[in-house]
């Protein structure tokens, strides 16, 4: 049934899952530019100024996607969860706001010299510069995801008349789940990027385009991958932990338990039934369960029905979404592995299967990315605030037209916009890492050697849009 | 004085600083999308563009700052403005992002280049426009059942709101002249010195009728102005506003460039000033104070630690990029 509150979370699934894709490869784009800027101020060689400067334009413009839809998301608090603001704005409001300020500083700063100040600033200023952008994005990400642990793992509060007050910020800030989720969500960005980074490298190697420029992204890329990824395994079985610890009946969602045993099996695949209140068509790994959950050949996991039906969360949404990230995870890992044994063998580059496997895979971490954070939202359902505040509590009493209005002109209007954007991206991979201005030359051609270049993301890449 | 009595009171003003900040800068960035239909040809709208092509986003935090300032330390305004406002709000968002993005995409674009430009306009325009609905609501004032908003999708549509959209329009549009004025020459500035004079007329005329018609409404915004001695030290800002009027009529008569420009701002800023004034203490008038609004001394303290930082690091920012590129900018002459 179209109720205003279920409008009001489609329209914020909506919203969010676009806006979360720029800022996760912001922050993993930022990484990857200060470490291509520390290496090239050791070898100062061509190949490397000429990636930063590809880079810089591909930052710049999901950057400003990122601010574009961040707008947005500064006012969805208030127009469509009023009463979510009115009861935690005194504890999730400050958290917002200090990201906010960081990121706003941020472009107010640094930002500015990162993208046109290459001659006005010497090599080490620059280079600072770019890492204290990078170190900027990932203090924007410290605040998100201390505001949303929060709401996943509440402490530090007091509660009068319904509305949260803040106790002790420290305890706010660093609520149970926060430091593991943080960690879990900025090594996803890392390797979302990363993926971009080999996928495209891949294209370009299958082309016979930029070789050597190509070759060094693609050998970084799959060891980075190779290293990080059974580290974010390590990290995501430690929020895991935390799940069952604090918010067992998102745990029971996400393996579609429905009663309460010792030594679960894991179910690989089922169709999880939530009116018979069982699974069909499952196929289980006997064991499994408990020794992934609780790390033990027995241990007990809570199921479904030792939590009343109002305090479920829908079991479909964690379970498939929970199977595609760790699969797609696996997957990656796999791609690494295989990676760094042709590497060994010298066949890296001459696999014509193995660097399409790289092509296909380009999306791969941005979508274990998405599915991860529906995991971590749909299953905190039915509560907006875990075991405290409903999100029906939360949502505004809206007439169901306006919102339906809204959601309609939001999906509308991100198809068209932030398409062209992607598109527009699309367009500077396409081009590639051309050489890049040696210093003492105009930094971008076009601008015709002005000195007064405007300072914003978007007009960084000066490449026509072409139609 | 304690925290609880001090504090909103502080964040009342960064708040109104922030806004009013927003209102000045991106007014004229506005205006020259209002104006773009104004011009004679593909070139001079990327003349007019290019005069605000180094700054517009900038101006745009101002915006954010004050939205996400008011989560934190008014949470109660902020829900309670933000839902009551819902579909003024949705368009102006809806607005910006059009307008935002067509800036920077026309200037990549060549057979689209025109479709952007038409979409730069109409994004100015409707932002303008919602803003100045949403003044007019919160003018007007909201009446509150049981801290509720009650009056439905539409009940901010009034005929005063709609006056207030039309003369925003007509305010940017008058500060986007005069930006043109200041910032450019020959043809262009031509025709910016020719659109000045009647949006001078008709930004005064609507100064007045906003005057004029304040007293009449339910929200007893104009009550402070009116009664007894604070008659007296407020005397200051219409006076001001009347002398600031009669000098802008002179500016552009006699055709000066930097004065107009100037003038339009204070002319604005006296208004917000005013307006500010005329709702002190209430956040959300007619009734809902800012201490009813505020966020415990815990938070608004947490969150002014930060904004004491960083508020000024953005000024300054704003300072010096307009330092940068101040002086003319000539036709043809482009920052892309």
């Amino acid at each position: 049934m179209l109720t205003a509150e279920f409008l009001s979370r489609l329209q914020f699934a909506w919203v969010m899952s676009f806006h979360i894709l720029f800022p996760a490869f912001t922050i993993g784009t930022a990484a990857w530019l200060a470490f291509i800027e520390g290496v090239w101020l050791v070898k100062r060689t061509d190949l490397w100024r000429d990636l930063y400067f590809f880079w810089l334009k591909i930052f710049a413009v999901a950057f400003g996607m990122g601010v574009v839809s961040g707008i947005v998301m500064s006012f969805q608090f208030g127009t469509n969860w009023a009463g979510f603001s009115i009861a935690a704005g005194n504890v999730v409001g400050p958290l917002l706001n200090y990201e906010v300020l960081t990121a706003f500083f941020l472009e107010a700063t640094f930002l500015g010299v990162m993208l046109f100040g290459w001659k006005k600033v010497s090599d080490r200023m620059h280079f600072f510069a770019t890492c204290m952008v990078s170190l900027g994005t990932l203090l924007s990400s410290f605040w998100i995801m201390s505001a949303n642990s929060w709401m996943q793992t509440p402490t530090g509060y007091a509660i009068r008349d319904g509305v949260f007050y803040p106790v002790d910020w420290w305890q706010v800030i660093f609520n149970p789940s926060f430091l593991v989720r943080l960690p879990h969500m900025v090594m996803a960005a890392f390797i979302s990027t990363a993926m971009v980074v080999g996928g495209v490298s891949a294209v370009y190697l299958l082309k016979g385009r930029f070789v050597d420029r190509a070759g060094v992204m693609l050998k970084l890329a799959l060891a980075f991958l190779a290293i990080v990824i059974p580290i974010q395994i390590v990290i995501g079985d430690m929020v895991g932990l935390k799940v069952r610890e604090y918010q067992p009946a998102k745990l029971a969602a996400i393996e579609a338990r429905w009663t309460t045993e010792s030594s679960v099996p894991l179910a690989l695949f089922a169709w999880p039934d939530e009116e018979a209140e069982m699974n069909r068509y499952a196929v289980e790994v006997p064991h499994l369960g408990s020794l992934v959950l609780t790390h033990s050949w027995d241990g007990e996991v809570k199921g479904l029905k030792d939590f009343p039906r109002d305090e479920r969360p829908p079991v479909a949404i964690p379970f498939f979404s929970f199977r595609i990230m760790v699969g797609l995870g696996l997957l990656m890992l796999a791609l690494a592995l295989v990676g760094l044994w042709r590497w060994k063998r010298g066949t890296l580059f001459s696999g014509r299967g193995y660097l399409r496997a790289w092509v296909v895979m380009i999306p791969s971490g941005f979508v274990a990315l998405l599915t991860g954070w529906w995991v971590a939202e749909v299953g905190r359902q039915p509560w907006v605030v875990q075991g405290l505040m409903r999100t029906s509590e939360a949502a505004t009493k809206l007439p169901v037209g306006s919102v339906l209005a809204s959601l309609i002109t939001f999906v509308v209007v991100y198809i068209g916009i932030f398409g062209a954007g992607t598109w527009y991206l699309f367009k500077l991979f396409r081009d590639g890492p051309l050489p890049a201005p040696q210093r003492g030359q105009p930094a971008t051609p076009v601008h015709g050697g002005r000195r007064r270049t405007p300072a914003r993301p978007l007009s960084a890449p000066d490449d026509p849009m072409g139609d | 004085m304690d925290w609880a009595t001090l504090l909103p009171v502080v964040w009342f003003f960064i708040i109104g600083f922030a806004v009013m900040m927003y209102v000045l800068l991106d007014g004229f960035v506005l205006g020259l999308g209002i104006l773009l239909p104004f011009a004679d040809d593909e070139g001079q709208r990327d003349h007019m563009m290019n005069t605000a092509a180094p700054i517009w986003d900038g101006n745009e935090t101002w915006l954010v700052l004050g939205g996400a300032g008011l989560m934190a330390t008014f949470p109660k305004a902020y829900a309670v403005v933000l839902s009551a406002l819902y579909l003024p709000i949705l368009l102006m968002l809806i607005a910006l992002i059009f307008r935002g993005v067509a800036f920077e995409f026309r200037f990549k674009a060549h057979s689209s280049r025109w479709l952007w430009g038409v979409a730069f306009s109409v994004g100015s325009v409707l932002t303008a426009l919602a803003q100045g609905l949403i003044l007019g609501a919160l003018v007007e004032g909201m009446p509150l059942t049981g801290g509720k908003y009650v009056q439905g999708a539409f009940g901010w549509f009034s005929p005063f709101a709609v006056m207030t959209a039309v003369a925003v329009v007509f305010g940017y549009a008058l500060l986007g002249a005069t930006w043109l004025v200041l910032k450019t020459d020959g043809r262009l500035q031509r025709i910016a010195f020719d659109l000045t004079r009647p949006l001078m007329l008709a930004v005064i005329g609507f100064m007045l009728m906003v005057s004029a018609w304040l007293p009449f409404l339910d929200s007893q915004l104009m009550e402070r102005w009116f009664t007894g001695a604070h008659m007296l030290w407020l005397s200051p800002v219409p006076i001001l506003t009347a002398v600031n009027a009669v000098l802008l009529w002179r500016a552009v008569l006699k055709n000066r460039e930097v004065q107009p420009f100037v003038l339009a701002l204070c002319f604005f800023a006296l208004g917000f000033i005013g307006l500010v004034v005329g709702m002190w203490p209430n956040i959300v008038p007619p009734s809902m104070s800012i201490w009813d609004a505020a966020s415990p001394p815990s938070s608004q303290g947490f969150v002014l630690v930060g904004a004491a930082f960083l508020i000024p690091a953005v000024l300054a920012y704003t300072v010096y990029s307009y330092r940068v590129f101040r002086g003319k900018v000539l036709a043809g002459e482009g920052y892309h």
